[in-house]
């Protein structure tokens, strides 16, 4: 999580800052563009063809095929363009979430409700 | 003259806008939150809002990074809802009301908050949820003016900042000839996190002392940085920034009518919050 240059570091939470903006751009960019049905097909028909369009670099190309969330933000991606990415592959917060902990899916659902208890 | 009737801080997760669609809210997972609304039904039936001014942030449906305001104001007489890239039912528009949309400008700009002008807005889940849940038929009786806050490109502004900002709403409101009745409504939060290796972080305890002092004592929020927020509320916790604004509109002194408060929905501890302003001559300091 170091596509931050922010001074303070909140451990295990990404600052969308400035550096992180600049570094992000093509892969926020085209997950923006997921907001539109045909893009998603697109995305979906051709993968590699629709990545190239919008220039990612190789560090990005390489989270999205690995389908990798810490990955893609340390290259930049923001988390509310790559939900929309989420959406096309079929993973929702939670997958989202326990991919990045490194927890099955039942597990990190059970930690959620443990502090409502 | 118009009046401010009160202020509701409310969340708006996305999957509640998913529940809604598929008419889940009688189901165990969700009961407990949708049943704390049915107070807030009663109150607006009382109170009987004609406008809603609703401070949320934008998820990258109207914003991309290319442009992104910090504070931005809706001036449109339609607000279309649009797809977000996965999957919730598309709403009907929004009525907008821009004669209130033109004054607010207006007096917000005069009061030093150059905030960008959108003659075309579309409103995402930060919304369309919340006006779901309080408005639950196919009656829409309010017309609403969006006001967004940057939650997604750092630096943010400050809760101070947020704050003030809704202070200068307020005094908007206040000199706004027409007479009518206007809700203020702040979306977002509570705590949550959706990235990184602290993603499902949780802080009951914080958010507790939120609702707390939003009513009480808000200068105690008014005192963290918007990094403050997200170490205590988790990187999209952060979207306190909008409740923060609200109370900012609902003057020195308010009572609070409801709270309810449920652990988890989707990833986020969901809070709702009415509080209703105390009038000048019935506060108690009032000489």
């Amino acid at each position: 999580m170091s596509a931050q240059s922010s001074a303070r570091k909140i451990p295990g939470t990404p600052i969308f800052d400035g550096a992180a903006a600049r570094k992000g751009y093509a892969l926020n960019r085209m997950c923006f563009s997921f907001n539109d049905k045909a893009n998603r097909d697109a995305f979906a028909r051709d993968e590699d063809a629709y990545c190239a369009r919008f220039g990612l670099t190789s560090e990005q190309r390489k989270a999205v095929a690995d389908r990798n969330v810490l990955a893609m933000l340390e290259a930049g991606g923001n988390v509310y363009y790559l939900a929309k990415l989420a959406g096309i592959l079929g993973l929702n917060v939670q997958d989202l979430g326990a991919q990045q902990t490194g927890m099955s899916v039942a597990a990190f659902k059970q930690m959620l409700v443990e502090p409502g208890k | 003259m118009a009046r401010i009737v009160g202020g509701i801080g409310v969340s708006h997760v996305p999957a509640i806008g998913g529940a809604i669609a598929r008419g889940l809210q009688q189901e165990p997972y969700w009961k407990p939150f949708f049943d704390g609304f049915e107070a807030a039904h009663r109150w607006l039936a009382k109170v009987k809002p004609d406008v809603v001014v609703a401070i949320y942030n934008d998820h990258g449906l109207n914003f991309f990074l290319d442009k992104l305001p910090t504070f931005a104001v809706g001036a449109a007489a339609e607000y279309f809802n649009a797809d977000e890239g996965w999957g919730l039912p598309v709403q009907k528009p929004y009525t907008g009301d821009p004669a209130l949309s033109w004054h607010l400008i207006e007096s917000l700009v005069a009061d030093e908050f150059d905030v960008t002008m959108c003659q075309e807005m579309v409103v995402d889940h930060g919304f369309v949820n919340p006006m779901q849940l309080l408005w639950p038929g196919k009656e829409r009786p309010v017309r609403v003016v969006p006001v967004t806050i940057n939650t997604v490109q750092h630096p943010l502004p400050s809760p101070a900042r947020c704050f003030k900002l809704g202070q200068a709403i307020g005094r908007a409101i206040e000199s706004y000839e027409e007479d009518i009745n206007v809700l203020i409504l702040g979306t977002g939060g509570l705590s949550h996190q959706l990235d990184g290796t602290r993603a499902g972080f949780i802080n009951k305890a914080f958010d507790l002392m939120s609702l707390d002092k939003l009513g009480g004592d808000p200068k105690v929020l008014t005192a963290y940085s918007s990094l403050d927020l997200i170490e205590q509320a988790g990187a999209q916790g952060v979207e306190l920034l909008n409740w923060i604004a609200m109370r900012g509109a609902l003057g020195d002194q308010v009572t609070e009518v409801h709270r309810s408060y449920h652990i988890p929905i989707s990833n986020t501890a969901a809070g709702l919050l009415v509080l209703e302003p105390v009038p000048a001559a019935l506060r108690a300091n009032a000489a």
